[in-house]
């Protein structure tokens, strides 16, 4: 097994690609043999990612581009989901759970707490206008 | 993603396979939702074995469909949830509003 790996993909904003996504990154991180809910619980965080740079981020166009930087070392792995959509303008209220901009579709509110509780450790920078960068870290094999 | 339906009495059953996604959801919400007015059902039972994947997209499509069915008087129920999908579905707390049954005859008998 290698001690330290990385890789990025740079994908359209088109919601066909969230599953894409989620399975490219599990694809990398089996590298490291995660347990099945390991792997599980990675694509349930980057599929909220993307799904917020789709719906949020870009408001559900497909024109424009999402890219994600995966890496792991010892064991740890982080994942970087980044936009360069409408940004967030209250990051704090917008991981609330049950927080929702979407009026018109059916959103639960839970992506944000999806990514706390799948994941150790998430950092959200955004700045509106410049898009928004997700990162998350988990250890494996805990 | 592929949609079976079954109507038994006046209850609504799906049958979804493949993954729950902000993607599928679209095309599973308004499916659903056309075939429960075409069928005048009262109740929705989804069958939850062959979903091998769910995010909160997938929560979000259960409480709309939640919306519409205690507008008609009915419930909505789960059944065959697998341990994966059964993590979200706790996350979320959707379980005060839907009960999870073990099987589909168990499910049949509750909502009748």
């Amino acid at each position: 097994m290698p001690k330290r790996n990385s890789m990025q993909i740079q994908f359209s904003s088109n919601s066909l690609n969230e599953s894409f996504a989620r399975v490219a990154v599990a694809a990398f991180i089996s590298q490291l043999d995660p347990t099945v809910e390991e792997l599980y619980d990675i694509k349930m965080a980057v599929s909220e990612a993307v799904t917020n740079s789709i719906i949020h981020g870009y408001d559900n166009s497909e024109d424009y581009e999402i890219c994600i930087k995966c890496a792991y070392e010892d064991g740890v792995v982080s994942i970087e989901v980044i936009d360069y959509g409408k940004g967030i303008a209250d990051i704090e209220e917008a991981m609330t759970a049950l927080y929702t901009t979407s009026a018109d579709e059916e959103r639960a509110g839970l992506g944000f707490t999806v990514m706390q509780s799948m994941m150790d450790e998430i950092q959200v920078f955004s700045e509106v206008g410049n898009g928004t960068t997700i990162k998350m870290k988990k250890s494996l094999g805990v | 993603m592929s949609i079976d339906f079954a109507m038994v009495n006046r209850t609504l059953v799906v049958n979804l396979e493949g993954e729950l996604d902000h993607h599928t959801c679209v095309e599973i919400r308004q499916t659903v939702d056309r075939e429960y007015q075409k069928k005048r059902a009262k109740n929705l039972l989804f069958d939850f074995a062959n979903i091998n994947f769910m995010d909160s997209s997938g929560i979000g499509m259960l409480m709309g469909r939640y919306r519409s069915v205690i507008i008609c008087g009915g419930e909505i129920a789960l059944y065959n949830v697998t341990p994966e999908a059964e993590k979200i579905l706790a996350m979320s707390g959707i379980h005060k509003l839907m009960k999870t049954y073990a099987s589909k005859q168990e499910a049949l008998e509750a909502l009748a």
